[in-house]
């Protein structure tokens, strides 16, 4: 595999409030984003040359890219819609930085909405995946809960204790969200709120859960060459990962529950390109697929940032809240933010764009003097997932 | 000889204290409980159940033959017999047909199956029985109804109950019956259905069988006189002369309730799981007129039967709590469903893969020797491609590798799904599902659990069927 580190760069960002957005469409959503990377980047629509357009649900037989080029009047320009779950943002992202790459585009845009609040129920519904009879009864909730009750049993954590490690997790994204504006929940918890919570998927209680919100982000990505035309400060694509494990979990003999290849391969691919080789101590700020407390746990040991089984450890030091070694989710994440599927890969990326230019909103939630940042999602029965590394610095 | 030479049952782990139904009616209590049918049962997976209990020992290759009998067909118009025949493994070269509209089908169809291997043009015919009819709410049929499913094959060789000969009686009359828009039983007025209809019939057609045969009252070891209640049965028998407590078979009411087209087939199973070798057993149903069969107890009864027993079902069960889980279990309640399903049921998908979803096949590599499931193309292990035998998981015990408690998908009156992934058999098969017949707090890592078939939802206008897992409490063949 080839690289394309430093070659690319984001220029603009946009990204709306997270939250129930009733009175707000997904055309609401894409113009607020979209309109906002417009005026971060100092370009107008007439400049954008391609769109990689991500949105996951879809009430009918496809949907394209009409959300984009209807709201935005993006008119006769490729839009190329991109499904890949809970990575589509992600994906949509990579996808548009290689095209930039490729040389076939100067600017172009990706643009992540998920109107999620449209439903009429409280979660993402039940069944994944295509089968009507394997899959019938799945829920996101489900899938990861029969994570967490492997993790306990491989590592002999009774629920107690097991519940505990997780709660640590999400109290400290809720910390984090507190002091994020664009955030859906920003309310502190405490372990114990966390433990007495209804359970919505045993062990996962409600707080381990991240919310269903609505919510849009926009990057403008160019050539590293020409970044500096648009601003002092672009943010450079270091390198990328993307792993579609080639197996439903569920069925594979032998799958261990407690490690995911796509993890595990996605987060090498990208370390390679971006040449880290001790992501633990190379990387200077984090955002991770923390749909539920269990997968973030999951990743610290997949992604190399804990010992394989001694995350616990590192939870309980404090290694990844805002003042630790290495901060995870430090906008409060999936948990705070909720998931609008389509979008969440661009918003951990806007974190993490911001973060890298020293322009979090509040200076008690900007890193100091980051270099590189890392934002990742995770989605499917679970299987596929995505990463970006990003840097301030060229080389 | 011609006779039974398998049997087997089906009865379902829920029960109800009859008492609770009584209480809710300011009624009393016919005494004893009743078996309810899960909300994933119904009378097809009752007589899956029951016909792959009654195979263990020998599997489905042989069979030829499946006749499928009850009032309470899950589908109105199409072969019930057939789904029961693909979920139970049989081979696609069988007569199949189903026995209906009468709680005589039961004996009906061991009778027509009886006279199929009799003359040759079968060699071994399942017969299944299962039903699970609803009684008005406060009515003595809502207590006094059961829900299960018996299963016998018929055949010449390794016969235990040698058919020795029948007597039946046809006759009309609106005593019991449903008509087509009917949810309940409908009956006229009790003297007639019981004095006029039940009683004189069943005397009727003993008297008549035991005439027939030339063999006094004293002569039959076991008569199974099946009792839409508590005492009816005991009345035909004091008539004809049969010692109560020395000749007359338990009825099962107490304990699992009147199974309408199933029970005379229960019983009979319930009695040859107690019967030994020489005894004379009198089987006798009524509807519509009635049926009675004389079978003969062989040798063959001594030999180890590992199917699993009567006594092994009635005592593992799980109490309904309350009559509203009753009601809403037998459909009378509408309940909240879970979060919507994201995919809609499709017959070409459930036909195309019938042979994982129905049959529970997997597939074993032929390169490398991995069992997988359900039917892989491109092996899991090796990636050798298109190169496997199919091969079945369902009577494969296994273990739970983890699971999770949902209280999302389920439904209002059962909201927790115990979403499970198994390791089966000493492959280690992993399967992902649904575990039924379960208190969510006794699931464990590591616990022995077995495959069954079930109803998993509705969609698309049709009944949707899978595997669930099911707990093994007290180990397979208890």
């Amino acid at each position: 595999m080839g690289s394309i580190k430093d070659r690319v760069a984001i220029v603009g960002m946009g990204c709306t409030r997270f939250g129930e957005l009733w009175n707000k469409g997904m055309e609401d959503l894409a113009v607020e984003a979209a309109y906002e990377a417009y005026d971060d980047a100092g370009i107008s629509k007439e400049n954008i040359e391609a769109c990689w357009y991500s949105q996951v649900m879809a009430p009918v037989i496809g949907v394209s890219g009409t959300v984009a080029a209807d709201s935005l009047k993006l008119g006769n320009i490729p839009i190329i819609r991109n499904e890949n779950w809970c990575t589509s943002g992600h994906i949509a992202l990579i996808e548009a930085c290689l095209a930039v790459a490729s040389g076939a585009y100067d600017i172009v845009m990706a643009l992540g909405v998920e109107k999620l609040k449209d439903t009429g129920f409280p979660g993402l519904g039940t069944g994944r995946g295509m089968h009507p009879v394997y899959e019938a009864r799945r829920t996101s909730p489900g899938s990861f809960g029969l994570i967490a009750q492997r993790y306990f049993k491989t590592y002999g954590l009774d629920d107690r204790q097991g519940r505990e490690v997780l709660a640590r997790i999400e109290v400290k994204n809720h910390d984090n969200g507190s002091l994020c504006p664009k955030a859906h929940f920003r309310n502190k918890i405490t372990v114990e709120k966390v433990l007495n919570a209804p359970i919505i998927a045993y062990p996962l209680g409600l707080f381990d859960c991240c919310g269903n919100s609505d919510g849009a982000a926009c990057a403008i990505v160019t050539s590293a060459e020409r970044a500096k035309e648009f601003r002092s400060d672009p943010i450079y694509l270091k390198g990328f990962g993307v792993a579609t494990d080639s197996v439903m979990p569920h069925f594979r003999p032998g799958f261990s529950w407690t490690s995911f290849d796509s993890l595990v391969t996605s987060s090498h691919k990208a370390y390679e390109m971006a040449g880290i080789r001790n992501p633990r101590e190379e990387l200077d700020v984090a955002e991770v697929h923390d749909c539920f407390s269990i997968t973030e746990l999951l990743i610290y040991e997949d992604f190399d940032l804990s010992p394989r089984g001694k995350a616990k450890e590192d939870v309980e030091s404090g290694f990844f809240t805002r003042e630790g070694k290495l901060p995870v989710n430090i906008d409060g994440g999936l948990k705070c933010f909720g998931h609008p599927i389509g979008a969440s890969g661009l918003r951990m990326t806007y974190e993490i764009y911001k973060q890298l230019q020293g322009k979090a909103e509040l200076p008690e939630r900007q890193v100091k003097n980051p270099r590189l940042g890392l934002a990742h999602t995770f989605g499917g029965p679970p299987q596929i997932s995505a990463v970006a590394i990003f840097g301030n610095e060229k080389g | 000889m011609l006779g039974i030479s398998l049997i087997g049952s089906h009865i379902p782990v829920l029960r109800i204290d009859r008492g609770i139904i009584a209480t809710n009616w300011n009624r009393p209590s016919l005494g004893g409980e009743r078996s309810v049918a899960n909300n994933d049962e119904d009378s097809i997976t009752m007589a899956v159940e029951a016909s792959r209990n009654c195979l263990r020992d020998t599997g489905p290759q042989d069979i030829d033959g499946l006749f499928f009998a009850t009032t309470t067909a899950p589908y109105k118009e199409k072969m019930n017999a057939a789904l029961i025949a693909t979920a139970a493994d049989l081979k696609r070269e069988i007569s199949t047909a189903d026995f209906a509209h009468s709680l005589r089908a039961g004996t009906g169809a061991l009778k027509a199956a009886l006279d199929a291997v009799n003359s040759g043009s079968l060699a071994r015919c399942l017969v299944s029985a299962a039903d699970c009819r609803i009684g008005y709410p406060r009515s003595d049929q809502e207590q006094a109804f059961g829900d299960g499913a018996a299963a016998v094959v018929v055949s010449r060789e390794n016969v235990v109950a040698l058919f020795e000969g029948s007597h039946s009686i046809s006759n009309d009359m609106i005593d019991v019956w449903r008509n087509p828009e009917d949810t309940f039983v409908k009956t006229w007025e009790a003297r007639f259905v019981l004095g006029e209809g039940y009683a004189n019939h069943m005397t009727e057609v003993i008297s008549g069988i035991l005439k027939k045969y030339g063999l006094e009252p004293k002569a039959v070891s076991r008569v199974i006189i099946p009792s839409p209640d508590m005492r009816s049965y005991k009345n035909v028998a004091k008539r004809l002369g049969f010692d109560l407590d020395s000749q007359v078979e338990d009825p099962m009411i107490s304990t699992v309730g009147y199974c309408g087209t199933a029970q005379p087939i229960l019983m009979l199973v319930n009695a040859l799981e107690k019967a030994s070798p020489g005894e004379l057993i009198l089987l006798a149903a009524y509807a519509d007129g009635a049926d009675a069969l004389l079978f003969r107890v062989t040798d063959e009864i001594k030999k180890a039967s590992h199917h699993r027993k009567i006594n092994a079902y009635l005592n593992e069960k799980i109490m309904l709590p309350s009559y509203a889980r009753f009601l809403s279990y037998k459909g009378l309640v509408e309940t909240l469903p879970g979060e919507p399903f994201r995919l809609f049921p499709s017959a070409t998908v459930t036909w195309r893969d019938r042979n994982s979803i129905i049959r529970a096949h997997g597939s074993r590599c032929r390169q490398c020797g991995s069992l997988a499931f359900p039917v892989q193309r491109v092996c899991f292990n090796c990636n050798a491609k298109d190169d496997f035998d199919e091969e079945p998981i369902a009577n494969l015990e296994g273990e739970v590798f983890t699971f999770t408690l949902d209280n999302l998908a389920g439904r209002s009156d059962d909201p927790v799904v115990i979403q499970t992934v198994a390791e089966f058999g000493k492959d280690k098969a992993r399967f992902y599902g649904m575990m039924t017949d379960c208190e969510p707090s006794e699931v464990k890592v590591g616990m022995a659990v077995g495959l069954t078939f079930r109803r998993i939802y509705e969609g698309a206008g049709m009944h949707n069927y899978f595997w669930k897992c099911r707990p093994l409490r007290n180990g397979r063949s208890e």
